[in-house]
Formats: structure tokens, C-alpha cells, sequence
């Protein structure tokens, strides 16, 4: 039981620059980080767009484009080393600044507080600078575009020797490189603080009768992805450290000996390719189910709000979802079958990974048990959670094919991975935070979003993405190789061409349909149809204050709870649902 | 126990909760909490340096192990009685006991800084630097990784210090940022001894 009693509440601040740019609110800095995540969201977006256009038509030349990227576009295509400069960027803006931003930085700082009772967060000065440095660090990143050689084409997972050997191993490979390890290493230390700050308020700041087993699943997600980034960030810092100290203090931590790179012989020696990869990869798993935790909370909390049900299984919820953060720190090795692991641990780590499909498919089962019988309000959101849900299934299942060493020797840097991580990822994580949105609009502005555009929407960006990705788990069974500008070279991959246009048009309209959610979102804050506390009848804590919620959040009372969190169709009670804060039901009358 | 006010939402059944004592004590419980999670993100992070360190010393053929300067060991014994002197400040019941001991203890603390400084500028004297050798490579960087950790630290100790000489009165046992520092202290001793032990007997 915790320690009821929160420090008192600061102050309402009344300059514009406490109001709303240096805010210690976690409201304020929810929001910040949400429209953070937009802004990258769409730089990452665009990035995909260009590379989608090569993937296409490798040969084509653009000379609207040649004029904005000049070197990018040197005598009319795209060069190869653009696309991967654009794949680099792709890939970390979105694993980073959009997935790790979003639904954790995002809607946990916004709801986490209110959920358990809370005035703010335990330290809501260091939240505001996780925020900033957050900012800092996107600004940073995005700064490697405008450096002489542009921005680094190692890849998201800047692999050595080639992320340590500076500019002699390409372009962006030298001051692109440097200022994309310093933004990471920002990233780090933002995020480091953040789960401090998540980890701690939850213990210790919940409302009186906010039990452990009575706070929302989202609240559990938000808890356990704090304690996976914890514990792995660190790692990922530690291994920025050696890379930085390899490419500008002439250690070889990770660069071996007898390398000859564009006719110069360089001189380190002695480091191992392979320790950046260990490094790599033990940050990023449970980087990884850092981006999907949290919006498996979500899809909680809207499908057992709109189903009118409890959740089915609570408590086998919460143990799955502790699962799959413990088990995460034990398949990095995964990432590497074909690295030249011995068998044996590439056994072990098979095994492991394979098993998390265990809680995953609980949950799965779980969510689909809460939808049978129930009276299902199809809002936009729920179509959201219930496409969370099928796209994690889709997405999931391939998990398990690469999880085998054998198949994933066949399939490893294919486009299969890339179709599973971006199923998983790109979509499913996406979904959950588009349904939280839809769910906590109103909470946050007072008015709700468009629900007919937001069905519309739904339902191009839930066809798109099908028809972006499930053709190309064939790309990739087909042989299709990943991180190639072209896979018109090769004879054999002649026969993927069409799929490459296909899925590029597809990512196309998929890409502009968003316009619709931007459009929505701002034009909605302004003029959608004002709201009450409970539009949803949902009976967690944020739908007992007023939207959107006063400074200290209660309005000076704090909340005492006497219900679990999905208590619908209750027996005895007057409504189809029951508030956390209602009184206790007495079962006797 | 300080005020309590009373206010209903639901009839009779909420109830508003709150006193001065509830309000530090909570406030002490987050910053314990808050540095025991720091704490274990800073030993994830050695923990990362060390397989890397594990690795390079089974798998690089480069490997020289270096022989520590003598100072280092003296610059060890600073900092184990620095951590003796915070105890005894964070354990101090008077004003002026507390004054002297954090004051001790900052003093030891910057005196370990420069000594570390000084071993460095030892090595470079015998033609050991960052690169070159993996051995001396990770020497460079886990005395300096450990060295910039303990740095914010004695920025805390500074803190304490001048708050005990010019506000001595405010500066209680209880005050939450005295015994965070002195945990972050500790630990930081605990991981110079765990440096030592993997530079200089496991190598």
C-alpha cells in the first residue's frame, strides 16, 4: 500500500512561459511530447515516402527532387547512398521519437498521474527536462541532414565497423554519424529520467484504495516499459560511448584489425564487430516491446470500454505483461542467428523468444475474450483497438517463424523481418496510439474528434497498411533483400518489381490518408463538439474530472477508490458500469 | 498531525487526505526510491562496459594490462574515507558535526577528482593513452565514466556544504537530499572497488 499523501501541488503557474513552454505539468509535457512525436511522425513519414519512390523506380529520374536534394539526386536517380542516408533516418525517427515518444512519454504522462490519483508526477521538474531534452535530442538528430555528408547510412542500428570508421567508410559517415550517437545519447539520458519518474510515482503516489491490482492495465504497461528502459537504455549509452570513443579518441572497441576501406588501411585493431551488436541488441529487444507495451494497455482499457465488459483475466493480464518485459531481456540473439553465435546459444535464445508468444497469445486471447458477449460500441476508437489486435496477431506470427534459427537463416535482412517490425511496430504500436487518441481527445481538449472522419481514416489507413506489408512478407520469402536501394540488379529478384511498385502506391495513399487524422486533430481542438467528464462512460480515474482536467488535477479533493478498474455490467449496480470512486456496492440489498 | 481536510465528492464516502508529516515523508520516500532506480540504471550501464571489457579481454589479441600507478591505491583510500565521513555526517546530531563532516567529505571528494587527474597525467608520462592499447583504453574510460558520475556528486556535496555553513540550522538529519547523496556517495565508493577489481586482478 502506498504511502498516500502527495507532496503538495505546485503552484499554478501564470507567465506564459511557465504556462506552457517550461511547464513542470505532466499535462503540459504529455502534450509536448505528443505533438514532438507528430512532427516526427511525419519527417519519418516523408523519409518513407522518398525511399518508396526509389524501391519503385530505381532508374527514374525526379527533377523537382534533384532540385531540393541536389547530391542526393546526383544526375537525376536517386543514389543508393541517399536511400540509405533516408532508411537511416527513417528508421531511428520512428523507433525513437516516435514509438518510444508517443504512448509512453506521451498519453503515460498525461493519464499515468490521473489514473492512480495523483496530483503529478514524483519529480515534475525533472519530467520537464526529460521533455527538453527530448526536444534537444530530435533537434540534434534531424541536424545531421544539414552536416557536410549529410546524415549517416549505417542504418538504425548503426552496425560496426562501418558506423566507427568516420567519413573514409562514406558519406554521413563523419559529422552525421557523430551528431546521430550525441542525439541517441541525449535520448538516452531523457528517457533514463522519465523512467525514474514513472517507476516512482507509481509506487509511492497512488490514491488511497489504488491498490496494485486495482490500477488500470494502462498504468501496469506504462510501469513495466519504464523498468525496460531502465534497465536497457543504459546499455544502449554505454555502447554509444565506446562507439564515440572509437571513431574520435582512436580506441578499437569494436573495430578489428586488417581493414582496408576505400584504398586507405586503417589502423585500428583488435575490437569486435560482434560486442557492438551484443550491445546493440540488449537495448534493443526490450526497446522494442518498450514501442508495443503501452499500446497493449490501451487496447485494454478501449476494448473493455466498449465492449461494456471487465477485462477478461486481469490478473493473467498483468502477469503477462510482466512476462514479456522479463523475457525481453533474454532473445537479443535473436537479432543475430546468422552472426556466427555458437548453436547452442542460439538454441537457448530460440527458445526463449518462442516462449514469448506464450503471454503474447494470453493477452491476445484475453482481448478477444472481452469482446465475445459483449454490448460492442463501435466507436472509432474501439475500431482502433480491435485493428490493435488484429495487426499484432498478423504482425506476431511472423515473429515466430523468425524466432526459429533455421528459418531465419533463409530470411534474415529479407524484406520478411522488415514486414514483421513494421506489422508490429509501424502498425500495430501506431493503432494503439491512434485509439488513444481517439479515447483521450476528449479528455485533453474538451471536445470530441470527428468520429466519421475518424472511421474513414480507420478504414484506409487499416486496408493500406495491409496492402503495404502483407505482400511484402512475400518480397521476402521470394529472397527480396533488405537495405538495397534496388532489387533490379539481380535476375532472381526481377519478379519482385511489380510487388515493390504495388506496395509503393499503396504506401502512398495509406501516406496521404493521414492527412485526414492531422486535419481532424487540429480543426476538432478548435471547433468539435464540446464534451462532459464522460463522454465514453469509462470508469477509470481521468473520466471523474472535468475535460479537460484542472491544473491539480482533483480540483483539491483526492480521489479514494473502492473499485477495480473494468467494473461493467455489474450485477446490483444502477448503471452498466461502475466508477472506480463509486461507492462500495452493497451486495446485500 | 497537521491539517485534514474533509471534503466529499460521493456523499460521505471520499475523503480528502492530507498532513504535513504524510507530505515530507512521501516526498523523502520518492527521492529513496528515485535514487535506488538512478542507481540501478548507472550499474546497467557498467554493466555494459564490463561484457565489452569481458569480450575484448577474451577475444583481442592486443590485450597489454597495464600496472596501476601507486597512487591510485592511496586515491582509493581517500575515497573510502570520504564515505566514512558522509556516514558520519548523514549520522551527525548536531548542526556543527553535520557542518564538518560534509565539508570533510567534499574536501576528500575534489582531492579524489585531482588525484584521479594526476594518475592519468601519470600514465601519459610513461607513453599510455586512450588509444592503442584495449587494456588502457578501458582503464581511460571506466575511471573517467566513474570520475564524471562522481563529479555530480560532489556538486550534491557542495551544495550541502554551503547550505550547512550559511543555513545551518535548516540542515536537519532528515533533510532528504543528505541521504540521497550519501546512498549515491556509497555507491559510488562500491563501484570504484568493483573497477579496481576488473582493471587491475581480473585482467
Amino acid at each position: 500500500m502506498s504511502d498516500s499523501g502527495n507532496p503538495e501541488v505546485h503552484a499554478e503557474p501564470t507567465t506564459f512561459l511557465r504556462k506552457w513552454i517550461f511547464s513542470v505539468d505532466h499535462k503540459i509535457i504529455g502534450i509536448q511530447y505528443y505533438f514532438l512525436a507528430l512532427i516526427a511522425v511525419f519527417i519519418g513519414l516523408g523519409l518513407s515516402v522518398l525511399m518508396r519512390l526509389r524501391l519503385a523506380w530505381p532508374n527514374e529520374s525526379w527533377p523537382l527532387l534533384e532540385k531540393i536534394f541536389p547530391i542526393g539526386f546526383d544526375g537525376g536517380p536517386m543514389t543508393p547512398e541517399f536511400y540509405l542516408a533516408l532508411m537511416t533516418m527513417h528508421g531511428t525517427i520512428m523507433v525513437f521519437f516516435v514509438l518510444t515518444t508517443a504512448p509512453q512519454g506521451g498519453f503515460g504522462n498525461y493519464f499515468l498521474p490521473i489514473q492512480i490519483g495523483a496530483h503529478d508526477m514524483a519529480f515534475p521538474v525533472l519530467n520537464m527536462l526529460s521533455f527538453w531534452v527530448t526536444f534537444v535530442s530530435l533537434g540534434v538528430m534531424v541536424a545531421a541532414f544539414f552536416v557536410v555528408g549529410g546524415a549517416p547510412i549505417s542504418g538504425w542500428t548503426a552496425y560496426a565497423p562501418l558506423s566507427a570508421l568516420g567519413e573514409v567508410a562514406g558519406p554521413g559517415l563523419g559529422a552525421g554519424q557523430n551528431l546521430w550517437i550525441i542525439s541517441i545519447a541525449l535520448f538516452c539520458l531523457a528517457s533514463l529520467l522519465g523512467a525514474l519518474n514513472f517507476i516512482t510515482t507509481v509506487l509511492n503516489m497512488r490514491a488511497k484504495g489504488m491498490t496494485l491490482m486495482k490500477m488500470p492495465l494502462t498504468v501496469w504497461t506504462w510501469f513495466t516499459t519504464a523498468i525496460l528502459a531502465l534497465l536497457s537504455f543504459p546499455v544502449l549509452l554505454a555502447g554509444g560511448i565506446l562507439l564515440l570513443l572509437d571513431r574520435l579518441g582512436g580506441t578499437s572497441f569494436f573495430i578489428p584489425g586488417g581493414l582496408v576501406v576505400s584504398d586507405t588501411i586503417i589502423e585500428h585493431s583488435g575490437g569486435s564487430p560482434i560486442l557492438w551488436q551484443h550491445l546493440f541488441w540488449f537495448f534493443g529487444h526490450p526497446e522494442v516491446y518498450i514501442a508495443i507495451l503501452p499500446g497493449m494497455g490501451v487496447a485494454s482499457q478501449l476494448l473493455s470500454t466498449f465492449a461494456r465488459k471487465p477485462i477478461f483475466g486481469y490478473r493473467a493480464m498483468v502477469v503477462a505483461i510482466f512476462a514479456i518485459g522479463l523475457l525481453g531481456f533474454f532473445v537479443w540473439g535473436h537479432h543475430m542467428f546468422i552472426s556466427g553465435l555458437s548453436p547452442l546459444s542460439a538454441l537457448i535464445f530460440s527458445v526463449i523468444t518462442l516462449t514469448i508468444g506464450v503471454p503474447s497469445a494470453i493477452k491476445t486471447f484475453n482481448w478477444l475474450g472481452t469482446l465475445w458477449g459483449g454490448k460492442i460500441r463501435f466507436t472509432t476508437a474501439m475500431l482502433y483497438a480491435i485493428g490493435f489486435v488484429s495487426l499484432f496477431v498478423s504482425g506476431g506470427i511472423t515473429g515466430l517463424f523468425l524466432g526459429q534459427t533455421s528459418i531465419d537463416v533463409q530470411l534474415h535482412d529479407t524484406y520478411f523481418p522488415v514486414a514483421h517490425f513494421h506489422m508490429i511496430m509501424g502498425v500495430a504500436a501506431l493503432f494503439g496510439i491512434f485509439g488513444g487518441t481517439y479515447y483521450w481527445f476528449p479528455k485533453m481538449f474538451g471536445r470530441m474528434l470527428n468520429e466519421w472522419w475518424g472511421k474513414f481514416h480507420f478504414w484506409i489507413t487499416f486496408i493500406g497498411v495491409n496492402a503495404i506489408f502483407i505482400p511484402m512478407h512475400l518480397m521476402g520469402i521470394m529472397g527480396g533483400l533488405r537495405r538495397y536501394a534496388q532489387s533490379t540488379e539481380f535476375k532472381f529478384l526481377e519478379p519482385l518489381q511489380p510487388y515493390q511498385e504495388f506496395v509503393s502506391i499503396a504506401a502512398f495513399i495509406t501516406a496521404a490518408a493521414q492527412v485526414i487524422f492531422l486535419v481532424n486533430l487540429f480543426w476538432s481542438m478548435f471547433k468539435g463538439k464540446k464534451t462532459s467528464e464522460n463522454p465514453w462512460e469509462s470508469t477509470t480515474l481521468e473520466w471523474t474530472i472535468p475535460s479537460p482536467p484542472p491544473h491539480d488535477n482533483f480540483a483539491g479533493k483526492i480521489p479514494v477508490v473502492h473499485h477495480g478498474p473494468y467494473e461493467y455490467g455489474v450485477p446490483g449496480s444502477p448503471r452498466d458500469f461502475v466508477m472506480q470512486t463509486d461507492p462500495p456496492i452493497d451486495k446485500n440489498k | 498531525m497537521g491539517s485534514s481536510l474533509v471534503s466529499s465528492k460521493e456523499g460521505d464516502q471520499a475523503s480528502y487526505y492530507s498532513n504535513e508529516g504524510g507530505v515530507t515523508q512521501s516526498r523523502k520516500r520518492n527521492s529513496r526510491i528515485g535514487m535506488w532506480l538512478a542507481l540501478a540504471s548507472i550499474s546497467m550501464m557498467f554493466t555494459g562496459f564490463t561484457s565489452a571489457y569481458i569480450l575484448g579481454r577474451g577475444t583481442n589479441n592486443l590485450w597489454q594490462p597495464i600496472n596501476p600507478p601507486n597512487y591510485l591505491w592511496i586515491n582509493t583510500l581517500v575515497l573510502l574515507a570520504s564515505s566514512l565521513t558522509v556516514e558520519l555526517g548523514r549520522r551527525a546530531t548536531k548542526a556543527s558535526e553535520l557542518k564538518y563532516w560534509i565539508t570533510v567529505t567534499c574536501l576528500l571528494g575534489i582531492t579524489f577528482l585531482a588525484g584521479q587527474l594526476w594518475t592519468w597525467n601519470l600514465l601519459v608520462n610513461q607513453g599510455i593513452y586512450l588509444a592503442g592499447n584495449p587494456h588502457s583504453s578501458f582503464f581511460y574510460l571506466l575511471t573517467g565514466v566513474h570520475g564524471l558520475h562522481l563529479f555530480g556528486g560532489i556538486l550534491a556535496l557542495l551544495y550541502l556544504t554551503v547550505r550547512s555553513w550559511l543555513f545551518s540550522s535548516t540542515l536537519t538529519q532528515e533533510n532528504t537530499v543528505l541521504s540521497t547523496t550519501a546512498l549515491y556517495w556509497h555507491f559510488m565508493d562500491g563501484l570504484w572497488i568493483y573497477l579496481l577489481i576488473l582493471l587491475f586482478f581480473w585482467r
